[in-house]
């Protein structure tokens, strides 16, 4: 009934709803413009200069796409986390699998995993410098202790929840154990797997900024704490947008290819 | 003290506007309920049956038509139109005792006589012991007692069940029935009640009369005495007459729902 | 019965037996490599870069004795307590409004959309630009790093509401205006408890961000501080209380979770 009012009532809802998203984000960009264009200046030169307005932010963000600095870093930044993730799916997924399917396994390294884990990615940029430098090693290093806990984590519960009927049908149409692992857990606990997937990526792509901002040479992260020691706000601002441009993407994208792959998952099939 | 319930010629359309399409749930749909009786209604699953509580509930408005209980016109819900759930509704952080009290405290009724309506409905479906429980310590059984409980408590003039024993083992929904029947007649005043319901045998077991809906589009389809005395009891089951009576309107169900099938499904309303 | 008991601790005592030899080997690969391997490797530099667990721990209690590890520990806490404080005064009720009502949602909504994507660290120059070093900057970026879980957490809360919950409660006499208050928060409860802890968990872990590049107290600070001494030693300590007040804190949220929702099994979501 609830389902069927609203449906009722979005032909009249609709057109209201969508002036109220325009105005919203004219609210936001009018707030935005005041604040930097109106009040700050009012406050002193310094203040000023702090908040740039949206269209000096346009303008940068074209100059340094125009002049390719802004491809050279983000380019920098994609290869980093485009390499991390890779190595993190390679290694979190079939080992959260296995823990997942055996508990022997799952008992020696809980523990291990359970010291490890709460230590959050950020606290290990220090030591990683230590070792690896800035260079893309660390970053990459990093990411991949960001990304892996969440994926291999959501892995193993997803795994350990299958739902028993589903197994036990499974075996009684003569399924062995090892046909099972592959053709009925794994599919089962894909929705998990996925889950894990878009967590790891976003907690890595956080994890990535921050290591690039606290200590890099080059990326969208020491792109704009490289313009704020020159006071460019207006560029730093620019980097955000793309840094946010960028983790949108990214974050739709996995979404697609989810559904793509697995579009018999709940949540893609009710409402 | 009770009130009779009136309908006049109500329809209910949904509209989609993703693809312009119109879903009419019920077709005009008139009938009087006269006060204290006991009314359930039976149908096909998707003709509209919940709809029409709904409706009558005011918690939702009918595309056209009216609904009078009592004197007044159903603008919206209220507290003279008590509901039970199919999946009993109770608030998973009051008591039983604060579910019960709920409708009381919302109408601003003072603390000493809300704790004596309280004391006094649990002690009518015989939940005194567990004032203190969380919903989540209860079994099905005691979850719908619960619900009634707090419905009653507050004095409607009319009550609405829409198939509130659905949830339930067979075996409880037995016994629940029995209750529910007991409760009612025993009451200051026997409340109308209209009473929603899958199963044929409920129906007849629990009413004065039972309406039989088409599929979708609803409509009334028939409308029954049904001729047993009260008090009711088990022993009704092994009447004939009460079997003949069974089948006979399942028959109508089912050449409803097997009509039905061919068209598309209408999900029952939550 | 008896038998299942058995089985059980069986288990139990399987998995305390196997967890405790897998760490005891970890401890003693550690060990092993930080005695062996590394100083092959890096010579006289190894100690410094690649510590000995009980070199850790030495400096662990050094730290805990000078109440350096305490103070900067509090310095990072405070800073965190402050953010989230803040979160909380203004997630809520903006995640309670626009929950609830479809037009403040979508005026709301798209600007929030907009400013979600930003990494929360990506915030790190601009806020320095804005307070240079100091506590309110640090505290902003515990702000906005905290702020979106717990206003969707609130969101799902309001919007998970059971309809039949609020048809009940209209239908036992509540007027619409009653509903937030008597039916919605409650039932929004539990997740906007998860939603708290949720921040605190990313608070914590922001502060350190935060700290590592403009703060000179707090834990992050002191972790940078070792790095430049190239003292692995401290890093590792450091690092470890980090987690270990992560821990804490998330386990705190949980227990004060199951105190505060007794009417639900298990306390939470």
């Amino acid at each position: 009934m609830s389902r069927a009012d609203t449906a009722a009532n979005s032909g009249t809802r609709g057109s209201g709803e969508g002036l109220l998203r325009v105005a919203g984000v004219l609210l936001l960009l009018g707030v935005w413009w005041a604040l930097a264009s109106l009040v700050l200046p009012q406050m002193g030169e310094v203040a000023a200069k702090s908040l740039p307005s949206p269209w000096a932010v346009a303008e940068r963000l074209v100059e340094l796409a125009a002049s390719g600095e802004l491809l050279v870093h983000a380019l920098k930044t994609l290869q980093r986390i485009a390499t991390a993730f890779a190595i993190v799916l390679l290694t979190a997924i079939p080992l959260g699998v296995l823990m997942g399917w055996s508990e022997t396994l799952r008992f020696a390294l809980d523990p291990l995993l359970e010291l490890l884990r709460p230590i959050p990615p950020i606290a290990w940029i220090p030591l990683s410098i230590l070792w690896l430098g800035v260079g893309d090693a660390q970053k990459v290093y990093i990411i991949c202790f960001a990304a892996f806990f969440p994926l291999l984590v959501n892995t193993m519960v997803g795994v350990r929840h299958v739902n028993p009927s589903l197994v036990a049908a499974a075996s009684t149409l003569g399924a062995s154990r090892g046909q099972i692992l592959f053709r009925v857990v794994l599919p089962a606990a894909s929705p998990f797997v996925f889950a894990g997937m878009r967590i790891a990526f976003g907690i890595g792509w956080m994890a990535l900024v921050g290591a690039e901002v606290a200590a890099a040479l080059a990326g969208l992260g020491y792109m704009i704490m490289a313009m704020r020691q020159g006071f460019d706000s207006a560029g730093v601002v620019a980097g955000m947008v793309v840094i946010g441009v960028l983790g949108f993407c990214f974050d739709v994208g996995l979404r697609r290819l989810h559904r793509w792959l697995a579009p018999w998952h709940l949540e893609f099939t009710q409402v | 003290m009770g009130a009779a319930i009136r309908l006049k010629d109500i329809k209910k359309s949904y509209y989609s506007a993703r693809d312009a399409s119109e879903v009419r749930a019920l077709d005009g749909i008139t009938l009087e309920v006269p006060d204290g009786e006991f009314l359930s209604i039976v149908g096909p699953s998707g003709c509209g049956k919940s709809t029409l509580l709904f409706i009558v509930a005011g918690l939702v408005p009918p595309s056209e038509g009216t609904v009078f209980v009592g004197e007044e016109l159903v603008t919206g819900p209220g507290w003279q139109r008590g509901m039970a759930f199919q999946d009993f509704a109770l608030f998973p952080w009051l008591t039983v005792a604060g579910n019960v009290e709920f409708g009381l405290k919302m109408r601003g009724i003072p603390r000493e006589e809300r704790q004596r309506t309280v004391r006094k409905y649990l002690e009518i479906v015989g939940l005194r012991a567990f004032a203190d429980k969380y919903p989540h310590e209860l079994s099905g059984g005691m979850k719908q007692r619960t619900a009634i409980a707090r419905t009653l408590a507050n004095g409607p003039a009319v009550l609405l069940m829409d198939e509130p024993f659905a949830s339930v083992d067979a075996q409880t929904r037995q016994l629940l029935q029995d209750e529910l029947l007991r409760i009612w007649g025993a009451g200051e005043t026997k409340r109308t009640v209209l009473f929603v319901t899958h199963s044929v045998e409920e129906a007849l077991y629990l009413s004065d009369r039972v309406v039989v809906m088409t599929a979708r589009p609803g409509r009334i389809l028939e409308d029954l005495a049904v001729p047993f005395e009260r008090p009711r009891g088990e022993h009704l089951l092994k009447d004939p007459w009460f079997t003949d009576l069974r089948l006979e309107i399942w028959s109508h169900i089912k050449r409803e729902v097997l009509q039905g099938n061919a068209a598309e499904m209408l999900p029952e309303p939550e | 019965m008896a038998g299942r008991g058995g089985a059980r601790t069986h288990r139990v005592g399987r998995r305390l037996l196997l967890g405790a030899v897998s760490l005891i080997l970890a401890l003693l690969a550690w060990q092993g490599v930080a005695t062996f391997l590394i100083p092959r490797l890096y010579g006289s530099y190894a100690g410094a870069l690649f510590p000995t667990p009980g070199a850790v721990l030495g400096t662990g209690a050094e730290l805990v004795a000078t109440g350096e590890l305490i103070q900067h520990t509090w310095a990072s806490l405070r800073r965190v307590l402050v953010g989230v404080g803040l979160v909380v005064i203004t997630a809520i009720p903006l995640g309670l409004a626009v929950g609830s009502s479809s037009w403040f949602r979508a005026l709301a909504g798209p600007p929030l959309e907009l400013i979600r994507p930003i990494s929360p660290l990506a915030w790190i120059p601009l806020t320095l630009i804005w307070f240079g070093v100091s506590d309110l900057q640090n505290v902003s970026i515990v702000f906005i790093t905290a702020f979106f879980p717990l206003l969707l957490n609130t969101i799902a809360g309001v919007r998970n509401v059971e309809r039949s919950l609020t048809n009940a409660a209209l239908t036992l006499g509540a007027e619409r205006r009653q509903l937030l208050r008597y039916i919605v928060l409650p039932a929004a409860l539990p997740y906007i408890l998860t939603g708290i802890r949720l921040s605190l968990g990313l608070g914590w872990v922001a502060i350190v961000a935060a700290e590592l590049v403009g703060a000179v107290t707090g834990l992050g600070a002191l972790i940078e501080d070792s790095r430049s001494l190239v003292r692995s030693d401290r890093i590792l300590l450091s690092m470890a209380a980090i987690g270990l007040m992560g821990a804490v804190l998330d386990q705190g949220l949980r227990a004060a979770q199951r105190r505060l929702l007794p009417w639900s099994p298990g306390g939470r979501l």
